[in-house]
């Protein structure tokens, strides 16, 4: 059974960058139709800490992308409602020791020269910010951009506003495939038969290297366990993100083995979360009480106020992972309408305004704001052999 | 008819500060509710009066503070002599980390 | 509505070899059980009998579980069932204790149940990690060649308006309150809900001087009449029953039928219930509504077995019975999927007391062969008892079996998700943003999220998304997170019970001292009073 009409763009996954995608290509008129084979984020965006940050990338074009999207989220609040808990609260990345605080500072130092708001923070002025943090830190670097946001909510508010705006939303429908003619997309596949459409939003989180190499055009997205931490609900203790310099190191490390690194904050119900761990160990969903007591130990040593609160769960998500910590964004060159909208790591929740601007941009035949060079599914192919 | 029965031996607690006298060995829940106040937590959000509910330590309703440790089952903790009990508005965590 | 799950042996009892280990050393044990109710206590005796090293971990501060919870105050069974027959257990659980065969720690709360690889004799063994002492939060932590898993089961509650105030409570926080420390749970009591539960609660209370206003039973026992076979399989069952309706006659307590309390009502505390009367669908017939004055109200409709521990470690689950319900697959000798993890009584469907005594027992034995003990086989009659006690259970839960019209009876101001404080009308929201299953309804809206973690409202949730959704509302949906298979993700609960940051943070010390063996921490052995004795003439 085929669906009689068409439509010009087919978003597949009902996650963040889903949503954002699906938002603006409404805004921008086309005819959308949001393929999701759960419903609003059951992904990725389902295990989501709701980051919106610059604080921890280097300066690059993943930065450039950061802030043009950090714009795009405070131009959205009024669309999304307080339910999205869309909070300014800023950032604070403090360093252990000396060496580290050199470090950072010089870090902060060149991501001041691209754009980014920064305040070096000496070592008293940190419990001037942050009155339970513990004792003995070298200092730290503030930074007034950094947001958090309920994620979960707003892909829901997005998709809704998309709705509005004529998109289609089919949930509980599972993409089986790409349908393709002469080089070019037709559409997508489901167990209800094809949905026809000139133009295919890829955004299918830790699985869209499996739903391009269905369609012959394989991508390297790789899941990347996270565990969180959930605590109790405590009294404000915790007025920023909070996350030790040592974060940033381990985003850019490609190694298989556990990384942690601290970060923690607290979110409007009360509750804490702690973070961040990151595994390359496929799908597997399987409790870890030893990664979960590393985080918590961190934490602690960060936090001493948080030895006694209790964690009442933690939960653990899939970042979509690519080789070069850097998300997919832009058409494939090997099927001529598949547009790539994916592998944005644990960032996202804070790129997927810039990422759905720029695939509107795409879609509709404009010059994109920045340039998607460096995001191109291109990038990984194999080099011609001579 | 009830069943006659031996005076219950009893102990001695504070709650809020106020004494109480309670029946040795009920748990804290059974105190409060033997005192007629099945109230003893306010709720976070809409600061709602709550006290037991499930009676075995699964729904978390009945929360206190006794000597200091916060967020104690009620239903689940006997009283014992001595025991300085506080309830709870909101978070029962104190900032010290009692 | 599809044929109720037969309570009783779902997977084939597989002959294995016995695991070839050495016995228990100090820091270990051949078993390890969790909770102390009929099920938990006949497996320890059952594995001690046949000289297996057992360590019970338990919530409770004294041995019985809920259905024979007792304290200082009541050791003489005064409010109890079947005391006699506790006493004899008690005694054989203390005669075991004093011989070093079981080892009883109370106060625990259990948050994990570790797999840990499997050895060179190629047997699995656990590891279970708990919280000892509800005052003063210390981890402790057992290794055993086997756990039995014996957590049983909770009430279940329906949101109605009114339902969080004070005074409002689960039918068995009355029966907990009388039978562990001889407290009436106040003046005037209305107990309600489904299921022969109700009678044993309401009789208790007006002996024990409870004015019992009414019980408000949702269901309609005449039922049984018409499901013959499942009542010829336990004609004990029915002067059960009938003893506690004639004390409640006797007692001028009002039994209504096909009727059910829809709101609650009060300002700081229960002062009155609304009952009405109710269709098979449990929708409210229109102008039945009266007002009861009542300072207590217990409710139950069914119980919820307690599984997330057998779910975390990798048993496989099955949903039911009734919405919200998960149990666990277990073999004739209640072993999971898991090998070495058992479980017994209620985590494997509501059965009732004399069911879990006969399981527990059974999963006593199969562990302690498990560990390497040499086991007597179960006796002749077992078999068939179990069986019958499984079709009787079975008749019961479709009896009494929770109907989709109670999704009507709260309102938008109706608080669902007690712990987040969650209401319907909130609720309502997260649905029209693509809230389709429990899962996703916790992530928009929150219920779920709290303490409890959705013991008491994942339920419900469930059920009023299927209503809304004009799926019938029965609740089965559970979730289906594309990410999982079946209905797991509703009982996933990676921590059981509430863990200081204190307590995960020494894990992480343990495991990076790479140290295999976790040494032997928490509690000393729990002495048990022995003021238990036979009960008083009535």
């Amino acid at each position: 059974m085929t669906s009689g009409r068409g439509y010009d763009v087919v978003v597949v996954g009902a996650g963040i960058i889903g949503a954002a995608c699906s938002y603006f290509l409404a805004r921008g008129g086309l005819r959308v139709a949001v393929v999701e084979r759960g419903t609003v984020a059951s992904g990725t965006t389902g295990a989501g800490e709701g980051n919106i940050l610059v604080s921890d990338k280097e300066p690059g074009p993943e930065l450039e992308l950061a802030l043009l999207s950090q714009r795009l989220w405070r131009e959205l609040a009024g669309e999304l409602g307080p339910a999205a808990e869309l909070e300014p609260k800023g950032g604070l990345v403090v360093a252990d020791g000396p060496a580290q605080r050199a470090a950072l500072d010089q870090f902060a130092a060149a991501q001041a020269g691209a754009g980014v708001e920064i305040e070096p923070v000496g070592p008293d002025g940190l419990r001037t910010l942050e009155p339970h943090l513990a004792e003995g830190l070298a200092g730290g670097v503030r930074y007034p951009q950094d947001m958090q946001v309920q994620p979960m909510v707003a892909a829901a508010r997005l998709l809704r506003r998309a709705r509005e705006l004529g998109a289609e939303l089919l949930f509980r429908q599972e993409v089986t495939g790409l349908e393709a003619a002469g080089g070019r997309v037709t559409g997508v596949r489901t167990a209800r038969g094809v949905l026809s459409a000139g133009l295919v939003v890829n955004a299918a989180g830790p699985w869209a290297g499996e739903l391009a190499a269905g369609a012959g055009a394989p991508l390297p997205v790789l899941p990347r366990r996270g565990f969180i931490v959930v605590t109790e609900a405590l009294p404000a203790l915790i007025r920023h993100k909070v996350y030790t310099a040592d974060y940033v190191a381990n985003v850019a490390s490609g190694s298989a083995g556990l990384e942690i690194s601290t970060v923690i904050e607290a979110t409007a119900s009360g509750t804490v979360l702690i973070g961040a761990s990151r595994e390359r160990v496929g799908f597997d969903r399987s409790p870890s009480l030893r990664v979960v007591g590393m985080l918590a130990a961190r934490a602690v040593a960060l936090f001493p106020v948080l030895r006694e609160a209790r964690a009442i769960r933690f939960y653990r998500g899939f970042r979509p992972y690519c080789p070069d910590h850097l998300p997919v964004i832009g058409a494939d060159e090997r099927l001529a309408g598949l547009l790539h909208a994916c592998g944005h790591e644990g960032a996202g929740v804070g790129l997927a305004p810039a990422t759905g601007h720029l695939i509107a941009q795409l879609a509709a035949g404009q010059a994109p704001d920045l340039s998607l060079a460096p995001f191109a599914p291109a990038r990984f192919a194999e080099p011609a052999r001579a | 008819m009830p069943e006659p029965a031996a005076p219950r031996p009893r102990v001695a607690v504070t709650v809020d500060g106020a004494p109480w006298s309670v029946p040795a060995g009920a748990s804290i829940a059974a105190a409060f509710t033997e005192h007629d106040a099945p109230g003893w937590r306010q709720t976070r959000r809409r600061a709602e009066p709550r006290g037991l509910s499930c009676g075995i330590g699964v729904c978390f309703d009945c929360l206190v503070t006794v000597n200091g440790v916060h967020g104690v089952r009620a239903c689940l903790a006997e009283v014992r002599d001595g025991d300085v009990i506080t309830t709870e508005k909101g978070s029962g965590f104190a900032e010290r980390g009692a | 509505m599809s044929s109720p799950p037969r309570k009783g042996p779902d997977l084939p009892n597989a002959a294995r070899e016995p695991a070839a280990r050495p016995a228990a050393g100090p820091a270990s044990w051949d078993l390890a059980v969790i909770g102390a109710g009929p099920a938990g206590m006949t497996a320890a005796i059952a594995a001690a009998d046949a000289g297996a090293r057992a360590v019970v971990l338990d919530l409770g501060a004294r041995p019985g579980g809920q259905y024979w919870r007792w304290g200082p105050a009541t050791g003489d069974g005064r409010y109890h069932h079947g005391w006699p027959a506790f006493a004899a257990l008690l005694r054989r659980f203390t005669t075991h204790q004093a011989a070093g065969r079981i080892t009883y720690r109370s106060g625990h709360a259990v948050f994990q149940v570790e797999p840990l690889a499997a050895d060179d004799a190629g047997g699995g063994q656990f590891r279970v990690h708990a919280v000892a002492d509800e005052r003063r939060r210390e981890y402790a932590a057992v290794e055993a060649a086997a756990v039995v898993v014996a957590t049983g089961a909770y009430d279940r509650q329906l949101p109605v308006p009114g339902w969080t105030l004070p005074g409002v409570m689960a039918a068995g926080a009355a029966q907990s309150l009388l039978k562990g420390s001889a407290v009436v749970a106040g003046r005037r009591v209305v107990v309600a809900g489904a299921g022969p539960f109700l009678l044993p609660v309401a009789a208790g209370l007006a002996r024990a001087g409870a004015r019992v206003v009414a019980v408000v039973e949702a269901g309609q026992p005449a039922g049984y009449l018409r499901r013959p076979a499942g009542l010829a399989a336990s004609w004990r069952k029915l002067p059960e029953a009938g003893g506690y309706l004639a004390e409640l006659a006797r007692h001028r307590v009002p039994v209504l039928r096909r009727h059910a309390v829809i709101a609650a009502h009060g300002g700081e505390r229960l002062s009155s219930v609304t009952v009405a009367r109710i269709d098979a669908g449990w929708a409210v017939v229109p102008g039945t509504e009266r007002a009861l004055d009542a300072d207590v109200l217990a409710a139950g409709y069914g119980f919820i077995p307690q599984v997330e521990l057998l779910g975390e470690a990798g048993a496989q689950l099955a949903a039911g019975p009734g919405p919200g319900a998960f149990v666990a697959l277990a073999g004739p000798d209640q072993q999971t999927t898991v090998p070495g993890l058992f479980a017994a009584g209620e985590t494997t469907g509501v059965g009732g007391a004399d069911l879990a005594r006969i399981e527990g027992a059974a999963a006593g034995r199969a562990a302690a062969r498990y560990a390497g003990r040499p086991v007597a086989p179960e006796r002749r009659g077992t078999r068939r008892s179990r069986a019958a006690l499984g079709r009787f259970a079975a008749v019961m839960e479709s009896v009494h079996a929770v109907q989709p019209g109670w999704t009507r009876w709260p309102d938008d101001e109706t608080v669902i998700c007690r712990c987040e404080e969650v209401t319907l009308g909130e609720l309502r929201t997260a649905i029209s943003l693509g809230a389709d299953d429990a899962r996703s309804a916790k992530l928009l809206a929150r219920p779920g999220m709290g303490w409890c973690q959705g013991r008491m409202c994942g339920h419900a949730v469930s059920a009023i998304i299927d209503s809304e959704a004009g799926r019938g509302g029965s609740g089965r949906t559970g979730t289906r997170d594309p990410g999982l298979a079946g209905p797991e993700t509703l009982a996933s609960r990676p921590l059981a019970q509430p863990v200081p940051l204190r307590v995960l943070a020494a894990l992480a010390e343990d495991s990076a001292a790479g140290d295999s063996t976790v040494e032997d921490s928490g509690v000393e052995d729990t002495a048990v009073e022995e003021t238990v004795g036979p009960p008083e003439p009535r």
